[in-house]
C-alpha cells in the first residue's frame, strides 16, 4: 500500500491511542497545561465550559481559533474541538487549524436541523454523541470515528450519561446474538444503518470506540462510567468548575485507570473540595436539553 | 495449575492494550494485563502499548511503576514498546530535557510526523519479516540517532521507525491496529527463545 492519509484504520486507531483515559474540556492555555501535567491523554479546546454555555444562552458556536490556537501551542498532547452540528466549514476550518480530533457536538448550537456532517470526507477524525444504536451507527454510517455518549452536557449529573452508555450497550448485545433473519428488521426499528449492524453483529462490538460524556464530576462519576463499558471519559465542566482543579483532575484520571480499585478511589475523593455544583435534569426544561440535539 | 508457556504482559495503565491482548491471543500465547509493579514478576516479556506518553509516564512514576520496569529490563526480560512505548523506553528524547524509563540507546522526536491530519498507514518492509508489513503511524515518533549496538529493523522515508537492541524493541507504527500478527511474532519469539531468535534476527 501507498502512504495513505485520514484512512478508517487510522483514524480510528487516533481514538484507540486515547482509550483508558481522559478528555478534558480547557477554555486556555494555562487550564491545558494542567489537563496534560495531571495526566490528561486529550484536552478540548472551547470558548465556554458546558455549565456557562447553558449560563450565557444566545447561540454558542465554534471557539475563537485564537483560543484553539493558543491550546495548540501550549501542549503536546492532542487537541480536540467542538463544531456545530452540520456546520461543514467550522469543521474544515478546524481541521486546516491543525486539531487532532473534532467533536461535533450537541453542546453547540446546531448549525443544521436534518442532516450531520459527512465526516468521511475529511482527513481528520470526528468524534460524536449518541444516546443509542440507532444514533450510534447513524454517526458511524456518517463516518464518526470515535463515540462518546451525550449525558446532559454542564449540569454535573450523571444520571443521563449512564443512561446512554446502559442503553446502547444493552442494544449491542441484542444485535449480536440476533438471527440473519432479524437484522434488517432491527436495523429499521433503530433507524441504523443496516451494514453497521452486520459488522456490529460480526465483531461482537461497536467498531469504534465509545467513551463516556456529559455529567461527569467526580473521580467515582468516571469510575462509574467505566464499569459500565464506556472506553474512556470526557470531563466537560467537572473539572475547572470544581474547588480544586488540580486536584480533581489527577483524581478522575487514577479514578479512570483503577476504576474497579475502590479503597484508592475512597482515597482519591477525600480533601478534593467540592464537585461543580450540579442541576436536577428533570428540572431542566425541555428546550435547554442539549441531548435533544442531533438527528 | 503450572506450564511452561511463557506469558507477556501488557503495560495496562492507558492506550490500546486490548488490542494487543487480542493479538497475543491470536497467536495462541497467554496474556495478562498489568496494573501494578508487582505483576511484573509473574511475566515473562512486557508490550508497553501505544497510548499518551505524557499520560502513561505519569501513571508509571505515581503508581511506583518507573524502577520495577528498569529492574525488569535489566534482569534481560525483554520489552516491545510501540509508538508511545518507544518514547518511554528511550534514553534521549528531541527537545526535551528528560527522558522517561532511558532504558534504549535511541534518541526519539516525539509526534515526528506532525499533528494526527499528517497520520498515515503504508506497506513497510521490516527486517525479520516476509514480504511488507502493513504500518499504521498515529502522531508518530520516529528515531532520529541510534547507539551502535541497537538493530534497526525498519526506516521509512530515510528514518528509523523500528529498532531492537537486545532485549528492547521498539517501533513508530502500530502493529496492534492491523490485523497482522507478524511483527508481535517477532517479539514473542524472542520472549520464548531469546538466544535462536537473536541468531535468526542477528
Amino acid at each position: 500500500m501507498e502512504k495513505q492519509l485520514g484512512s478508517e484504520t487510522v483514524k480510528r486507531g487516533m481514538a484507540q491511542m486515547q482509550k483508558g483515559g481522559v478528555i478534558m474540556d480547557v477554555i486556555n492555555a494555562e487550564q491545558a497545561k494542567i489537563a496534560e501535567a495531571s495526566g490528561a491523554v486529550a484536552v478540548m479546546a472551547l470558548e465556554r465550559v458546558p455549565s456557562d454555555i447553558r449560563a450565557a444562552g444566545g447561540v454558542a458556536r465554534m471557539a475563537d481559533p485564537r483560543i484553539v490556537e493558543e491550546v495548540l501551542n501550549a501542549v503536546s498532547i492532542p487537541v480536540m474541538a467542538k463544531a456545530r452540528i452540520g456546520h461543514i466549514v467550522e469543521a474544515r476550518v478546524l481541521e486546516a487549524m491543525g486539531v487532532d480530533y473534532i467533536d461535533e457536538s450537541e453542546v453547540l448550537t446546531p448549525a443544521d436541523e436534518e442532516y450531520h456532517i459527512l465526516k468521511s470526507a475529511y482527513t481528520v477524525p470526528f468524534v460524536c454523541g449518541c444516546r443509542d444504536l440507532g444514533e450510534a451507527a447513524r454517526r458511524i454510517g456518517e463516518g464518526a470515528a470515535m463515540l462518546r455518549t451525550k449525558g446532559e452536557p454542564g449540569t454535573g449529573n450523571i444520571v443521563e450519561a449512564v443512561r446512554h452508555m446502559r442503553k446502547v450497550q444493552a442494544q449491542v448485545r441484542k444485535v449480536v446474538h440476533m438471527n440473519d433473519d432479524e437484522l434488517m428488521t432491527e436495523a429499521k426499528l433503530l433507524g441504523a444503518p443496516y451494514e453497521i449492524l452486520k459488522q456490529i453483529r460480526a465483531e461482537g462490538k461497536l467498531p469504534v470506540v465509545n467513551f463516556a460524556a456529559g455529567g461527569v464530576a467526580t473521580p467515582a462519576d468516571a469510575a462509574l462510567m467505566m464499569e459500565l463499558g464506556a472506553d474512556g471519559v470526557f470531563v466537560g465542566s467537572g473539572v475547572f468548575k470544581s474547588e480544586n482543579p488540580e486536584k480533581f483532575a489527577s483524581a478522575i484520571v487514577q479514578a479512570t485507570t483503577y476504576y474497579n480499585d475502590y479503597e484508592l478511589i475512597g482515597k482519591l475523593s477525600k480533601e478534593l473540595g467540592s464537585a461543580m455544583k450540579g442541576i436536577d435534569i428533570s428540572k431542566l426544561p425541555a428546550e435547554e436539553r442539549m441531548q435533544e440535539r442531533g438527528w | 495449575m503450572q506450564n511452561n508457556r511463557k506469558k507477556i504482559g501488557i503495560l495496562g495503565l492507558q492506550g490500546a492494550v486490548q488490542e494487543h491482548l487480542n493479538h497475543i491471543k491470536a497467536l495462541g500465547l497467554e496474556g495478562t494485563i498489568v496494573k501494578k509493579p508487582e505483576q511484573l514478576d509473574e511475566i515473562d516479556g512486557l508490550i508497553i502499548p501505544g497510548g499518551e506518553s505524557t499520560a502513561i509516564k505519569n501513571l508509571i512514576v505515581r503508581y511506583g511503576f518507573l524502577e520495577p520496569l528498569q529492574n525488569f529490563s535489566k534482569n534481560d526480560k525483554p520489552i516491545l514498546g510501540t509508538c508511545a512505548g518507544m518514547v518511554l523506553l528511550a534514553k534521549e528524547i528531541a527537545d526535551s530535557e528528560e527522558s522517561h524509563l532511558g532504558l534504549m540507546d535511541i534518541k526519539v522526536k516525539r509526534n515526528a510526523y506532525g499533528r494526527q491530519r499528517d497520520s498515515f498507514e503504508v506497506d513497510l518492509e521490516v527486517k525479520g519479516i516476509q514480504g511488507t508489513f502493513p504500518s499504521v503511524f498515529i502522531r508518530a515518533p520516529y528515531i532520529e540517532t541510534v547507539g551502535s549496538d541497537v538493530e534497526i529493523l525498519a526506516t521509512y522515508e530515510g528514518n528509523i521507525v523500528a529498532a531492537r537492541q537486545g532485549n528492547l524493541f521498539v517501533s513508530s507504527f502500530h502493529p496492534e491496529l492491523t490485523a497482522d500478527t507478524k511483527f508481535l511474532k517477532l517479539f514473542t519469539e524472542f520472549v520464548n527463545a531469546p538466544t535462536e531468535a537473536n541468531t535468526v534476527l542477528l
